[in-house]
């Protein structure tokens, strides 16, 4: 199988508070790799997350997606993105469900039937949710509430998840779902870039690891 | 499962959940309507309650009462989004911002400008409005609160990512707002003397079209700064 490349990023600066995070800074990603990103707090981790996602505006240098310039052709870019950030997009009236099928319409994600909730319901099972999908999110532990947001990677397609601390506040059961839903990522050709404290190196043999240091 | 862009269906999902949202916290809705029957009652208290004088000065009450009203939960509009991340997970989506935010602001205006105009006859009736006048108040009600929500939803845009953006939102909206007052006021008194108010109609009408065209492009820029 020809293996391509999925991002390519050339030359990205981020100056920050007149502090440089990382200057000329270029890597790729290629098709099924997973990619951790490391550097200790301060580094500028979060911040080249957004600038790759596109909320902050590039001041310096290209982002390619399968070759073609991000900029020319953001669409296509963020139909193959799955985003989430350290705030995780769930609002915390709304429950599981509604959150869930919140997202899905609204990144394209048709459901099968509109009453049709048993798929949400098995989902969240998956998860370890039971009973919980129907109780407005706020009331759920921070674990729980960070489940809910992950639950995204149970539907999404995209080609490239992009996850700023996947692991925060989920338990180690959690943590075990979450690297075989990596695996299932990687087998169907699809990348992982994130980024984590955690030493994965046990659990993903090919990982690449991205680092950047804390420059004063 | 499989994937597919539907406009409609983005539209109904953002406009729903809002409309839910507000529903679970009735207050959202309440609080607006509240403040506008208080502002109204409070210029009888103020100024004399002589009929006369009041069924003069009801359309600039009417009209500042609905511009305040509407500043209320203006904040609110992407604030909650912005917080929760929901508004990041919005940005990243394939579909365009601004069909996102004319769902928003859709669904601002039904929960504080639509009750508005649906109540205006029983506010015009403490005013001691006359029945041309207060047809004309309804009608231009049903052009201006869109309108404001419209113009305000840039406000709030500019101002989700501070902390206490409140203040600095009604002083970036509320000038904005006086041409509306302007027209809308003048329609009303000019209805009152039972002459012909269409001109001033039109004037709201061309407005609300070019800020419907116009708005949500100033307001996804907006937010997109707000988020970087």
């Amino acid at each position: 199988m020809r293996v391509f490349l999925l991002l390519k990023v050339e030359n990205i600066t981020c100056i920050r508070q007149d502090r440089c995070l990382f200057e000329n800074l270029s890597f790729e990603l290629p098709q099924s790799t997973i990619m951790q990103l490391e550097g200790p707090n301060g580094a500028g981790k979060t911040s080249l997350f957004r600038i790759l996602a596109g909320f902050t505006r590039l001041e310096q240098g290209k982002r390619f997606w399968f070759g073609k310039n991000v900029v020319d052709d953001e669409e296509t870019f963020l139909s193959e993105l799955l985003y989430i950030g350290h705030k995780t997009g769930v609002n915390t009236q709304l429950n599981a469900v509604e959150n869930i099928r919140f997202w899905q319409e609204t990144h394209g994600y048709t459901h099968i039937s509109k009453n049709d909730v048993s798929d949400c319901y098995d989902l969240l099972a998956n998860l370890g949710l039971v009973g919980l999908e129907d109780i407005p999110v706020r009331m759920l532990s921070a674990g729980q509430q960070r489940r809910v947001a992950l639950a995204r990677l149970w539907i999404s397609e995209a080609k490239l998840w992009m996850l700023d601390e996947p692991f925060t506040a989920v338990d180690k059961k959690g943590v075990t779902l979450l690297q075989e839903q990596f695996k299932k990522q990687l087998a169907r050709g699809g990348s992982v870039f994130l980024t984590s404290h955690q030493d994965l190196t046990e659990h993903f043999e090919d990982l690449k690891i991205l680092s950047l240091e804390y420059k004063i | 499962m499989q994937r597919q862009y539907s406009y409609r269906q983005l539209f109904i999902s953002v406009y729903k959940k809002d409309v839910l949202l507000a529903f679970r916290q009735r207050s959202e809705i309440i609080n607006p309507l509240l403040f506008f029957l208080i502002v109204i009652s409070l210029f009888p208290l103020g100024i004399g309650p002589e009929p006369q004088l009041l069924a003069r000065m009801a359309p600039g009450i009417i009209w500042v009462a609905a511009l305040l009203s509407t500043m209320l939960g203006l904040d609110k509009i992407f604030r909650d989004d912005y917080q929760d991340g929901s508004l990041e997970q919005l940005l990243v989506s394939p579909y365009p911002t601004s069909l996102i935010v004319i769902a928003k602001v859709t669904a601002h205006w039904s929960i504080t400008g639509l009750p508005l105009v649906l109540l205006s006859p029983m506010f015009g009736l403490l005013l001691n409005l006359d029945s041309n006048a207060m047809q004309a108040a309804i009608i231009t009600l049903l052009i201006g609160t869109p309108l404001l929500s419209l113009i305000g939803a840039i406000g709030a845009g500019l101002t989700v990512g501070l902390q206490k953006g409140g203040i600095l939102l009604s002083l970036l909206v509320l000038p904005l707002y006086i041409p509306v007052l302007i027209f809308a006021t003048s329609a009303i008194d000019t209805s009152a003397m039972s002459l012909d108010y269409t001109g001033q109609l039109a004037i709201l009408g061309a407005m609300l079209a070019i800020a419907l065209v116009m708005a949500p492009f100033a307001v996804s820029s907006a937010l997109k700064v707000s988020v970087s």
